[in-house]
C-alpha cells in the first residue's frame, strides 16, 4: 500500500516499526496463523508456543506497511502470558488502542493482527486434535 | 540529523532567491492588482512580469498564460473547460492510463456527465504509442491529454508526435508538463500543445501557484465564476507573492536548466546502478533511457513500500512510494499496474526524485542505508525465500 507518512502514526507505532519485537519464524511452534494477501500489500504470519494452555512465546513475520508491522509486533507482546482462550478475547481495537491509535485507513491492519492470532490459536487446537471454542474457522480478511 | 531530501517530484524546496523576490510582496507591496491606484498598479506590473517569465519558460506568449492555484487546477481546467466548451462538437476525450490523478479524476468526473473517456494503455516502460492515439481518435473526439513525463516512473512520452496527430485530426491537445517545465526544455510550439499545465512548487517556487497555457483562439470555459481577473477566464484576486515567486523560479530554471540537467543525469545514474547492483531482486521501473533526469523508481521484491519509506525516514532520508498524492489510498500505484507489474511488485516500489540541492553525499547516504533496510525488512517478510532474507 502507499504510505501515509510518519506524521500519521503515533510515537508508539513508529517505535514498533523502528524496533519490532519478536521477529522471526519460530522453531517447532505449537500454533501458526497466516492471513492477508500480497495483492492487498499485507501478509502476516504469527507463531505461538503454548505450555499448559498458556502462551509462553509468540513471534511474527510480516510483509506490509508500518501499521502492519506495528500491529503484528504489538499483538505478539500482548499475547504472551495469556491462556489460549484469553488470547481469543484480544480484539483488533485493543491492539490499535495499545499502539496509541491507528489512522482510520490503517485500521484493517489491526484486524489482520487479530485474525492472525485467532488462526494461530485455531491451529493450536487442530494440532492437538481438539475443537476450538469458537466454532467455525476464522474467515480470512480481505480488503 | 542531516536531512537527505529525495522527494523533489512531490515538491521542491523554495529557492532562496525566489523567497527574496516574494518578500516585498508579503510586506510593502500589498496592493490588489485590480485596483487603479498606484499601490495596485505597482503590483499589477510585477504580476505581468511574472507572466512573461512563465511564458518564456515554455515558449508561449505572455497573454496565453493564465495563473492558477497549481497543476491540479490547471489540469482540471484544461479537461473540464474544454469538455464544456466543446460539448456541441463531441463528447470523446483521449488520455492515458498513467496520467496524474488530477487528469484521471477529472476524466472520471466527466464520464459521469456523459463524456466518453478512452484511457490508452502503455508498454512495460510506461510509454504511450502514438499509433494508439491515432487509432483512438473518432469524429466525436474533442481533446487528447497526455503528460510530458510521468511523475512516478519518470518516463518521457512522445508528446510532440502525439501533438502532431492531434493537430492533423483537428483535435485539441493538452500536455501536463508539471514534472518537466523547468527541468527539461518545454516548448508549446514544438510540442504542438494547445494547452499546457505548469506548477510552481515543482520548480523551486512556492506551493499554491501554477499556470495553464492556453493557445490564442482556443475555446475553453472557466471553472470559476466571479471577477474579470486573468482576462475574465480565471476570476479571483491574484496570489501576488506566489505569482512573483513562480515567475522568479521560472527565470532561474530557464537560465540554469542545461547545466543542472547534466549534473542530475550523473547523480541519477549512479544512484540507480548502485542500488540495482547492491540489492538483489530489484528492478528499475520506467524507461531505462527516456526518463526524467531526476527520477529513480525501483521495485524491491518481498518488501512493502511504506515500510521502506519509514525506515529511510528514520535515517533522515525522504523518499516516496509511488505518488505522494495517493498517500491515503491502499491501492498499489495505477502507473505500475498499467506497466504490467503485479500488485505485489507495485507495493514494493520506491521513488527517489533528485533536485538542485541534491549532492553526492546524499546519494552516498542512500547507497549505504537502503541495502541494509531492504535486508532487515526481507528478514521479517513471510514472502521472502530464505536465501533472499539472509
Amino acid at each position: 500500500m502507499t504510505h501515509s507518512g510518519p506524521a500519521a502514526y503515533s510515537p508508539l507505532v513508529i517505535d514498533h516499526v523502528k524496533n519490532p519485537r519478536n521477529i522471526g519464524e519460530m522453531d517447532r511452534p505449537d500454533g501458526v496463523g497466516r492471513v492477508g494477501n500480497p495483492v492487498c500489500g499485507d501478509v502476516m504470519e504469527l507463531y505461538i508456543r503454548v505450555k499448559d494452555r498458556i502462551i509462553t512465546d509468540a513471534s511474527f513475520k510480516t510483509f506490509g506497511c508500518g501499521a502492519a508491522i506495528a500491529t503484528s509486533s504489538m499483538v505478539t507482546e500482548m499475547v504472551k502470558g495469556k491462556t489460549v482462550d484469553e488470547a481469543l478475547e484480544i480484539s483488533n481495537k485493543a491492539v490499535a488502542e495499545a499502539l496509541g491509535g491507528l489512522p482510520p485507513v490503517k485500521m484493517h491492519c489491526s484486524v489482520l493482527a487479530e485474525e492472525a492470532l485467532k488462526k494461530a490459536v485455531e491451529n493450536y487446537y487442530e494440532r492437538r486434535g481438539e475443537k476450538p471454542p469458537f466454532g467455525t474457522a476464522v474467515k480470512e480478511h480481505h480488503h | 540529523m542531516k536531512l537527505v531530501y529525495l522527494d523533489n517530484a512531490a515538491t521542491t524546496p523554495v529557492d532562496p532567491r525566489v523567497k527574496g523576490a516574494m518578500l516585498p510582496y508579503l510586506e510593502d507591496h500589498f496592493g490588489n492588482p485590480s485596483s487603479v491606484h498606484s499601490a495596485g498598479q505597482a503590483v499589477r506590473h510585477a504580476v505581468e512580469e511574472a507572466r512573461g517569465s512563465v511564458a518564456a519558460l515554455i515558449g508561449g506568449r505572455a497573454d496565453e498564460i493564465y495563473f492558477t492555484s497549481g497543476g491540479t487546477e490547471a489540469d482540471n481546467w484544461a479537461l473540464k473547460g474544454t469538455a464544456w466548451a466543446k460539448s456541441d462538437k463531441g463528447n470523446h476525450i483521449i488520455t492515458t492510463s498513467v496520467e496524474h490523478h488530477a487528469v484521471i479524476e477529472a476524466c472520471h468526473y466527466l464520464s459521469k456527465h456523459g463524456f466518453e473517456i478512452t484511457l490508452l494503455p502503455v508498454d512495460r516502460y510506461g510509454m504511450v504509442d502514438p499509433e494508439d492515439v491515432s487509432k483512438a481518435v473518432t469524429p466525436k473526439t474533442i481533446l487528447i491529454s497526455v503528460m510530458h513525463a510521468n511523475n512516478e516512473i519518470g518516463t518521457i512520452q512522445p508528446v510532440a508526435e502525439i501533438g502532431k496527430i492531434a493537430r492533423e485530426r483537428g483535435v485539441l491537445f493538452h500536455v501536463d508538463a508539471v514534472q518537466t517545465a523547468g527541468h527539461l526544455p518545454v516548448n508549446v510550439n514544438s510540442l504542438n500543445a494547445d494547452m499546457l499545465s505548469v506548477s510552481g512548487h515543482k520548480l523551486y517556487g512556492p506551493k499554491g501557484t501554477g499556470a495553464l497555457y492556453i493557445r490564442k483562439g482556443t475555446r475553453i470555459d472557466s471553472l470559476l465564476s466571479g471577477g474579470s481577473q486573468e482576462r475574465g477566464k480565471r476570476p479571483g484576486t491574484e496570489n501576488v507573492p506566489g505569482i512573483v515567486g513562480f515567475g522568479k523560479a521560472a527565470d532561474i530554471a530557464r537560465t540554469e536548466m542545461a547545466a543542472e540537467t547534466e549534473r542530475l543525469y550523473l547523480l541519477r545514474d549512479r544512484l540507480s546502478s548502485e542500488l540495482l547492483d547492491r540489492i538483489p531482486d530489484s528492478q528499475l521501473n520506467g524507461h531505462p533511457a527516456v526518463r526524467l533526469p531526476n527520477n529513480v523508481n525501483i521495485s524491491f521484491s518481498y518488501v512493502e513500500g511504506e515500510s521502506l519509506v519509514l525506515n529511510l525516514d528514520f535515517e533522515g532520508i525522504c523518499a516516496s512510494t509511488g505518488s505522494a498524492c495517493s498517500s491515503s489510498s491502499l491501492e498499489p500505484s495505477h502507473v505500475l499496474l498499467a506497466c504490467g507489474k503485479i500488485a505485489e511488485e507495485a507495493h514494493g516500489s520506491l521513488r527517489f526524485s533528485l533536485g538542485k540541492f541534491t549532492r553526492d553525499s546524499d546519494i552516498d547516504a542512500v547507497i549505504e542505508a537502503l541495502p541494509r533496510i531492504v535486508k532487515k525488512l526481507r528478514a521479517m517478510s513471510p514472502l521472502a525465500p530464505r536465501a533472499a532474507a539472509r
